[in-house]
């Protein structure tokens, strides 16, 4: 972004107050369009008018990220990668979660390839009321054979929704896939120093972004990515190599530091989205399956925190992915604000006038961990989410977050009736906030039950104690 | 699905690229060492990394190389196909007609001023102590691994002992199960087996609610760890803020002179009174907060000015999460803290320790499976523990962390290799990248 405060966007507003982006003013409207909150296409009059068409298309310009988005795929799945203005995720946020493909190759047998691309759109673990999902396959062209190639792209585009990636060096091999994947928009992997004329020009002819290669070679690689520019190529990635061990590693370490530094400090030449290899840890010679997805994960772990923005991985065993899409929910969840749920009473199960009441907080990660051991043990209840401004049950009861008053407030908004809507006038609370039970009950007329530290004990902890005696 | 291998034995392969790399063995030491790997059963994984190293030794010896038959690119058997172009595509009019050179232009962008405080941990003889290293953790002038300015010192491991038996996650339990009751043999274990750079002796059976042991009882057993290995060590309280100061006073002096770490101070007990004992005898104080960096900066300042704690024996624990359970603010925390902290703010340049342990609180790291049906198979446990920690450790050794508390020897084996990549000291076997999309990954 070339500007930082609301005034500078302020001045290519309408600057009415109409209200119509559902911001009071033009001003607050301004403040998020800065802190990337909002989009210019959320203030009707500046889109519709014709009179403010350049004030639009000067403030998008200055608007822009840094470093360049780059859609792969289409349709819901498909994977916008870049788009960051900042080194370090605290100073704003950083945005577009690294995208984690996975590898098929083109010889193998068609039924463990299907296999494979399934698992990979399948997969899925729950957090904080979402999936971690992954996010596209990566073909690659082993038999360097066009057909053979063509083939194997034909039966992945068949089988998932995911953006794919092909991946060869061979211009021929990569026209074949393209024949087959033109619709899907995918992304060609790799223009390098032998072929870039040939490669350019199919990411020309079918307008689909282009990855271009230089292993450890920087001037190479931003050589590359120029041309390509100043021939009209928008949509470029960066794989400036990833070697897996050693020097290797720390040059491209250092490679990935050095070239997204530049381009978040205006070089626009090479301010595109980089793209990691952490399955080139197969390549270290690890033998053990057990080791290599172990390296490979800490490769994946290095670059999804500084600055691979896509990246191709092979191990698909649960302890190498669970970690890697962790992680890159971690460094590209916004700092600035805690992931909340929405502070109301929720039904988990079927629960009726006997079922016991229960709360916790709106912090997702304490609701969900709260509401999946209560709803995979069976026990109907009602259970209401207190706004503690997304602050789990221990900080926010030491912050002032979650108190007596707190409670009620959410029990009163929420709509819910304890003296009316359940028989037993009861409510279980978090262990951790037993410190509020004597102004509980005070404030909200019921009896209060302290429940256990971990919800995790709550169905052993209702077992004994509930119904009330 | 190809062989899998034990975590023990993984460990023991990444625990002997430390050994010959880094710790200084003697060579001839080495040369054992890695025959006898290589004896019996050839293990692959092994000697590629034997192969990495022998690089390092290569340029001592020149002959040692070929010595071990380093195995060059194994796993990515050459596929024939060249990169080269075999067809391009015809088109009437090319755009890409030549390449538009550019230079990448990088110098030292960043104007960082100011030095993190090196602070050592150990004494040797020749400080007054019977430590047989010192440890020195801090001295960076940029952020970890950058390179702006070279880092002065390499990430170091503590590896936790108790002072009782108590429950661990199961994939943590087994490597210990046989030492719990003798600190002094687990303590021996981690330096000898799982080559831990430092102890840390956690004293949580004074805590009243657990056995209530006397601060004397708990010096014996501080007395039984320094005897029992020569590294440096860090000492814990129970965390309990009545009673630690005394306990920790008490192991401060009974192991005047040897430089250990109190672990810790912080703003709900009685810092001062660490702080003098550190003083007194010899140590250097952790100054741990949480989350916080308002609250570290305080704790600091209360060290350094009420307490004239010197600057070179303060290290900060500014509380670690595990992965998914707040690693993104333990994360964002000590970034935010190494920043401003090369960034001049006097009160923050300290190194920083991690209680990376917090990972095995992870539901990921020791539950059977997941809680829901729909999740995709979580795998086997023993596996995700170890990596678990790796993650979280590595997270913040890249934001910024020197200092890591750790459990599983494969944690502390994978950590060190990784760090110490990252730091330069190890050597690889150059890899080819150019066959990556025909070889077997
Ligand atoms: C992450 C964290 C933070 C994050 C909070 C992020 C967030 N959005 O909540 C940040 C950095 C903001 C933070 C700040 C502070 N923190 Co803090 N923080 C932690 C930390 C590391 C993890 C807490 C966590 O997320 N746990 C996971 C969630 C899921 O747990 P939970 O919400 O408690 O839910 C569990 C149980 O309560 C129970 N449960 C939940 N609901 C229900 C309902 C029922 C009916 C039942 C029966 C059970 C139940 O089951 C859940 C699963 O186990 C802990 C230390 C630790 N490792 O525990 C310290 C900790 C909670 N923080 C602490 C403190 C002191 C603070 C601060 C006051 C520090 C300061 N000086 O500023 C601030 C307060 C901030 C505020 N309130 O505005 C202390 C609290 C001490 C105390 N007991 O009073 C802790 C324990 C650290 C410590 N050891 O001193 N913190
Ligand atoms: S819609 Fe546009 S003109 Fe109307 S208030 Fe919002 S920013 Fe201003």
């Amino acid at each position: 972004m070339k500007i930082n405060s609301p005034l500078e966007a302020y001045k290519y507003l309408p600057q009415t107050n109409c209200g119509e982006c559902g911001e009071p003013t033009c001003m607050a409207f301004a403040s998020k369009l800065i802190d990337r909150s909002g989009k210019t296409a959320d203030c009707p009059p500046l889109v519709k008018e014709k009179k403010f068409a350049k004030k639009l298309a000067e403030l998008d310009r200055l608007l822009a990220p840094e470093i360049r988005q780059v859609t792969i795929g289409v349709g819901d799945r498909a994977a916008n990668i870049g788009g960051d203005d900042v080194l370090y995720r605290h100073k704003l946020t950083f945005f577009n979660k690294t995208k984690m493909f996975f590898d098929v190759a083109d010889n193998m047998d068609e039924a463990a390839l299907v296999e494979r691309v399934k698992k990979i759109s399948d997969y899925k673990k729950f957090y904080v009321g979402r999936n971690l999902l992954l996010d596209g396959v990566a073909i690659r062209a082993a038999s360097n054979d066009p057909a053979k190639f063509a083939a194997a792209v034909k039966k992945v585009v068949e089988n998932t929704e995911l953006p794919v990636v092909l991946c060869s060096f061979n211009p021929a091999v990569l026209k074949a896939g393209l024949e087959v994947a033109k619709d899907k928009n995918p992304l060609l992997y790799a223009a390098n120093k032998d072929n870039w004329k040939e490669v350019g020009e199919l990411a020309l002819e079918y307008k689909v972004p282009v990855v271009v290669s230089a292993f450890n070679d920087l001037d190479g690689l931003k050589t590359l990515a120029k041309t390509f520019a100043e021939a009209g190529i928008k949509d470029i990635v960066l794989d400036p190599g990833t070697y897996p061990s050693g020097k290797g590693l720390k040059d491209t370490f250092t490679n990935f530091l050095k070239i997204r530094r530049a381009g978040i400090m205006g070089d626009t030449e090479i301010a595109y989205p980089i793209m990691a290899m952490p399955l080139t840890a197969w390549m270290a010679g690890i033998s053990d399956p057990v080791s290599a997805s172990y390296w490979e994960t800490v490769l994946a772990s290095v670059f999804t925190i500084r600055y691979g923005d896509i990246m191709l991985l092979h191990s698909m065993d649960p302890y190498a992915t669970m970690p890697e899409v962790h992680l890159a929910e971690t460094i590209y969840t916004d700092p600035r604000s805690p992931v909340a749920v929405d502070s109301k009473m929720y039904k988990v199960g079927t629960p009726d006038e006997n079922s016991p009441v229960l709360f916790t907080t709106n912090f997702a990660l304490t609701y969900y961990t709260v509401e999946s051991d209560l709803a995979s043990n069976g026990i109907n209840c009602w259970l209401l989410a207190v706004n503690t401004d997304g602050i789990g049950v221990e900080a926010a009861a030491a912050g002032g977050q979650l108190s007596a008053d707190k409670v009620k407030d959410s029990f009163d908004k929420s709509g819910f009736d304890i003296h009316k809507d359940v028989t037993h006038n009861s409510v279980v609370i978090p262990g951790l906030a037993a410190r509020l039970q004597g102004d509980l009950e005070d404030k909200l007329g019921v009896r209060v039950m302290v429940g256990p530290m971990d919800s995790g004990r709550l169905p052993g902890w209702m077992e004994k104690n509930w119904p009330p005696k | 699905m190809a062989k899998k291998v034990k975590l023990s034995e993984m460990t023991d392969m990444f625990k002997d690229v430390e050994v010959l790399a880094l710790e200084g063995v003697t060579i001839e030491g080495d040369i054992e060492l890695d025959l006898s790997g290589l004896g019996g059963g050839f293990d692959p994984m092994l000697a590629a990394l034997l192969g990495q190293e022998s690089a390092v030794l290569a340029q001592h010896f020149g002959r040692l190389a070929s010595m071990f038959g380093v195995p060059v690119g194994i796993g990515a058997p050459a596929t024939g196909a060249s990169a080269a172009p075999a067809v391009s595509p015809a088109l009437a009019a090319p755009k890409l007609k030549d390449l538009i050179p550019s230079k990448f232009d990088f110098s030292n962008i960043e104007e960082w001023t100011t030095q993190i405080q090196e602070v050592p941990i150990g004494n040797t003889s020749a400080d007054g102590g019977s430590r047989g290293k010192r440890v020195l953790v801090g001295g960076e002038k940029a952020l970890p691994f950058f390179p702006d300015a070279p880092m002065p010192n390499r990430n170091q491991v503590t590896i936790d002992v108790f002072d009782m038996r108590i429950g661990l996650a199961k994939a943590v339990k087994e490597n210990y199960d046989e030492v719990m009751d003798s600190p002094g043999e687990w303590a021996k274990k981690n330096v000898d087996k799982f080559n831990a750079d430092m102890i840390t002796i956690h004293l949580i059976s004074t805590d009243p609610l657990v056995k209530d042991t006397s601060p004397k009882e708990a010096a014996k057993t501080v007395e039984e760890v320094l005897q029992a290995v020569d590294v440096p060590i860090a000492i814990g309280g129970s965390g309990n803020p009545q009673k630690d100061p005394e306990v920790l006073a008490r192991a401060a002096e009974v192991a005047e002179g040897e430089r250990c770490l109190l672990a810790s101070a912080s703003l709900n007990l009685d810092y001062a009174a660490i702080a003098e004992a550190a003083l007194k005898y010899d140590h250097d104080v952790l100054s741990w907060t949480q989350l916080d960096m308002n609250a570290q900066k305080e704790l600091n300042r209360k060290l350094m000015k009420q307490c004239n704690v010197p600057r070179d024996r303060i290290i900060m624990d500014p509380t670690t999460a595990a992965l998914g359970y707040g690693l993104d603010y333990a994360y964002t925390n000590m970034e935010r803290i190494r920043l401003a902290a090369l960034m001049g703010d006097e009160e923050l340049t300290f190194p920083m320790s991690s209680g990376t342990t917090n990972a095995w609180g992870a539901r990921e790291s020791w539950m059977v499976s997941s809680p829901l049906k729909e999740d995709s198979d979580w795998g086997p446990r023993e596996y995700r523990g170890p990596i678990w920690e790796i993650v979280t450790g590595l997270s913040l050794a890249i934001a910024g962390n020197d200092l890591f508390m750790m459990m599983h020897p494969t944690s502390v084996a994978v950590l060190k290799h990784i760090t110490q990549t990252l730091f330069g000291t190890v050597e690889a076997e150059p890899v080819d990248l150019a066959n990556w999309i025909g070889s077997g990954v």
